[in-house]
Formats: C-alpha cells, structure tokens, sequence
C-alpha cells in the first residue's frame, strides 16, 4: 500500500486561555483522495485544519502523530515549515475579497507563490502564472494577470486563489469553505475547476465545510465533526445511510427541493455525542 | 391583519440622460396577502435593495409600491414602522452590542408609546422560543441562533403585517436554520403573516415561499411557482440556470 499523505493520530488543541480543548483525540490518514471535514461553526473543523499547517502558534496543539509525507509535523521549526508551506502543501480559505492584497494585481500575488519556493526568473514565473490561471479556466489570462482584486467578480478571485495554491504544485491542499462566499451557479463551476485540478494532478485534499451537499458532491470520504471530536467516518456515497444520530440530524434538518413542507427536524443535542470515542 | 404588496416599476438611476446609470432597471411584482414570496438571484443582483426600498431604508427610487392598497410614501413614518419591519441577514451585525434585549425591544415600545412593555417583551420572547430570562443577555451571551430569534422578536414587537426577511438564515448553522424556518412558518400560519424573502437557497424557497422571482442585473426575470423548482419549469435562461444549478449542486440530477 502507497504511503499516506497525511497522518494524524490524537490531535488535541487547546487555543490559549481556553477553558476546554477545541479539538480531541483526532486522527485520520489522507491519500491521494478528497477527503471532506463537516461538521457545525465551532465545531472545530477549521482548527484541524489550521493545526496541520502549523497556523496556530499559539495554541496549544499535541498529537501522537502528525506526519506528512514521512516528515513529522510537530518537530519541525518554523523556518522549516515556511519551505513547506505553499509549496508542498496549501491552503484556500473562504472569501478571496479578504484573502487577496487589494493593493497588487493579482498576477503578481500568484507569481509571489511561485518565486518564492522556485529559483526561476520573474519572465519564467508569469508564464507559469498565465498558464495556470488557464488552467483555472480564466478566458484571458493576460488581462486578467493585471487586474487588482476589486476588478475581479467572487468567482473569478477564487479561481485566482486555487490558481495561486496549486502553481507550486503541492501533495496537499486543505480548501477551508472554499465556496461559501460564491453563488450556487458559480459555486459548481468553481468547485468543478478544483476538483479537476485535484484529481489530474493526485493531490490529497481535504475540503471543510459545513455543507453536507457540497462534501456529498466532491468527496470520497467524510469526517463528521462535533464538539472537537470525530464522530463518525463515512464513504461521501454513503451518507445517507450515515448511523451517528448527529449526521443524521443534519441531514434531517436540511430543507429540500421537493421535500415535504413538514416542519425540519430539529437536533436534539446529547451529551454524550461530545464524549464518545469513535474510529 | 395581512396585507398585499404591490411593486410596480422601482427603480434606482444615477444621473440624467445619456451618462444616467440604471443600479436597479425596474422591478415590479404583486404580493398576496398571507403569501410568502421569495427573491432569488445572484450576489449584486439587487434582491436586498428590492427590500431596502420597501422599507424606504433607500430612498433614491422612482416607481411605485403599494402596500395593502396604499402607496408606501405616504403612510406616516411610525405607522409604517408598525406595517411592516425587517429582519436582517447577520445576526452579529444587526443587534447592538453594548444592548441588552430588554433594551433592545423596549425602545420600539417607548417610541410607540405602547403600554404593557413587559407583558409585550415577555410575549416575543417566547413567540421564538427563548426564555423570559433571557431579556437581561447582551448580545454576546447569546449563539448566532439566538440572536437572530432576537433580531426577529425586535421584529414582531409592534406587531407588523409585513415581515421582510434579507436571507434570515445564511449566516446560520442547517440544524439552527431548520429552528428558524420552523419558527417563521409557525408564526406565519399564526398570526397571517406577509413574508417577502431573500435567499440564495432554492432549497428554502422550495420549503418556505408559495411564489418567487428571480433577479438579475436588477430585473424580475421570471416569475415562478414553488412547484417549478424541481422539474426546473422555468423559461428564461438564467432561471433555468439557476434552478438546474442548485439541482445538481444537490445530487438531484
């Protein structure tokens, strides 16, 4: 069997001065597969996340395990983690309007995560740029090379954020509610545009969202988060007939098309869903 | 007490002549009493301005509407107040921090010089489902779910006709979500309420709206039946977009 992209075992994290951990005893192992984390705000989905990009300093985060690709997350320093960050593996957070520099074209903010880990001219790191921004399926990637982000659509800018995480080609993206800013029309095509990327080139990505559609839709596997533990790991085809009484009471409490205009079904939250263990 | 609406030509132009900007070309539609109407459409599409100038929270429009048979500009500001009122999308946004929900819900009492102030508060309490209790929270003791049963509580206190809801739920969790749809179709088979709502998710609209229309670029497309969503029984081009999106985006294709 290939060896895993990632493997986590017991990660806990406690953010600082909180009065409980945000996340307990996670573990998983990712492939090269799209593997989805749903889970309720707060339910701390993100902060894994978060954690496996060592983005946290100043929580306090521990596990048995965090590797990727044989290296142990946890020894590294930071400067060890800036060479691996962006280039081998990556993150596309939710709303390009803030996670882009308003004051720098958008071309040059893709070709910095380029120049940054590749000793390659800067004539070099815009032809990469254009191609990927192509690959993005932006219709003229010149013009659009010289656009500030105020100049580009909430579609458009997330395409440019993929385009900036993938150049470098990494192992490993973690897409953190990559389409909850966009439009349902333009939501599909973006999301189609990733996971074309994600699967021509083996990518391991892990999708977090809180769309049970969306993981349906563009995972093979599915983490459900509550309370900062896993509670149930199931096939995305299998959803439905997912067991914890949890993911059933979200799919439940989903409205729709054509569904019954009874009223939803409302979570009755247990206790004991935040203390049970399961894998 | 329902009311009808009726939105006949509103729109916003900058400028005059050749350079005149149209933000929102013309809208027009008709709202029966009791019903629940859904605006649909792409982000900037202008389905929360519809709302805003309703409420004549913007007053830069031309055109007309009418709200139970009267037109909107002449009915007196407190009046209109007690007519129809809004509930907004974000619930970290639209109630005020330093306010506690006494505070928040005494103020229209005061200004309306209604009597009872604390059998009325007690009342939209639990009309959604919180405790009395909870009248001395501030915001921030309260989950995002709570502050929006808050936020719609302040709504209902003068007792509207009209309850304009700007994507009452996106910020919301779908467990939470399903709390508040339920609420406002409990109130709504109550009380005869008018719902006109925005939304993005065809989803509710399919669940909460009788009718609804879709925008685009500041325009009323097409007009259509809840019952057009799922074999996506629209004619103009980007409603059946719209429409075949959120059909594949949820696996029913």
């Amino acid at each position: 069997m290939e060896q895993p992209i990632l493997e986590v075992k017991n990660l806990s994290i406690r953010y600082n001065g909180a009065p409980a951990d945000a996340v307990r005893g996670v573990s998983f192992t990712l492939g090269r597969e799209r593997l989805g984390i749903v889970g309720e705000s707060g339910s701390g989905k993100s902060t894994v996340g978060r954690a496996i990009l060592r983005l946290l300093p100043s929580a306090k985060v521990s596990a048995d395990i965090m590797r990727f690709e044989g290296t142990d997350l946890t020894a590294l320093s930071e400067a060890q983690m800036l060479k691996l960050r962006g280039r081998r593996m990556s993150m596309i957070l939710q709303d390009p309007k803030f996670s882009l520099n308003p004051i720098r074209r958008v071309g040059h903010q893709v070709a910095e995560a380029y120049l940054r880990h590749f000793p390659v001219s800067r004539a070099e790191a815009k032809a990469k740029t254009l191609e990927m921004l192509a690959a993005v399926r932006i219709r003229d990637p010149e013009r659009v090379h010289d656009l500030y982000p105020h100049e580009i659509s909430g579609g458009m800018g997330q395409r440019v954020m993929i385009a900036m995480m993938l150049l470098a080609d990494p192992d490993l993206v973690i897409a953190d509610e990559p389409t909850s800013a966009l439009d349902v029309t333009v939501r599909l095509q973006v999301l189609n545009i990733l996971d074309g990327l994600v699967r021509d080139r083996g990518i391991g990505l892990i999708m977090i969202s809180h769309d049970l559609n969306l993981v349906r839709n563009f995972c093979d596997r599915v983490l459900i988060m509550y309370g900062g533990r896993v509670v149930e790991t199931i096939a995305a085809r299998d959803l439905d007939q997912a067991t914890h009484p949890y993911t059933r009471g979200l799919l439940a409490a989903q409205p729709r098309i054509g569904g019954p205009r009874a009223p939803l079904a409302v979570l009755d939250r247990r206790p004991e869903w935040t203390e049970e263990f399961t894998q | 007490m329902t009311v009808s609406v009726e939105i006949r030509d509103l729109a916003i132009t900058f400028g005059q002549g050749l350079s005149a900007v149209r933000v929102l070309p013309g809208v027009s539609f008709s709202v029966a009493a009791g019903e629940c109407f859904g605006l649909v459409g792409e982000s900037g599409s202008g389905k929360s301005t519809v709302l805003r100038c309703m409420s004549l929270l913007t007053d830069i429009w031309t055109g007309e509407v009418r709200i139970g048979g009267r037109n909107v500009r002449d009915i007196p500001l407190k009046e209109r107040c007690r007519l129809m009122q809004m509930v907004f999308q974000d619930p970290y946004g639209s109630l005020h921090p330093r306010q506690s929900v006494r505070t928040v819900l005494a103020e229209p009492l005061r200004i309306h010089g209604m009597d009872n102030h604390e059998a009325r508060m007690n009342r939209a309490l639990t009309d959604v489902g919180l405790p009395v209790s909870f009248l001395d929270r501030f915001p921030h003791q309260l989950s995002g779910g709570q502050r929006q049963r808050v936020a719609i509580a302040r709504a209902l206190i003068l007792e509207p006709s009209l309850l304009l809801l700007d994507e009452p739920t996106s910020a919301l969790d779908v467990s939470v979500q399903a709390e508040i749809l339920n609420l406002l179709n409990r109130l709504r088979e109550e009380r005869g309420f008018t719902y006109i709502m925005v939304t993005h998710d065809l989803a509710v609209v399919d669940h909460m709206c009788d009718r609804f229309a879709v925008m685009l670029h500041g325009e009323v497309t097409e007009v259509l039946p809840r019952a057009a969503i799922p074999g996506n029984g629209a004619t103009h081009p980007y409603a059946r977009e719209l429409i075949a999106a959120s059909l594949e985006y949820e696996g029913q294709l």
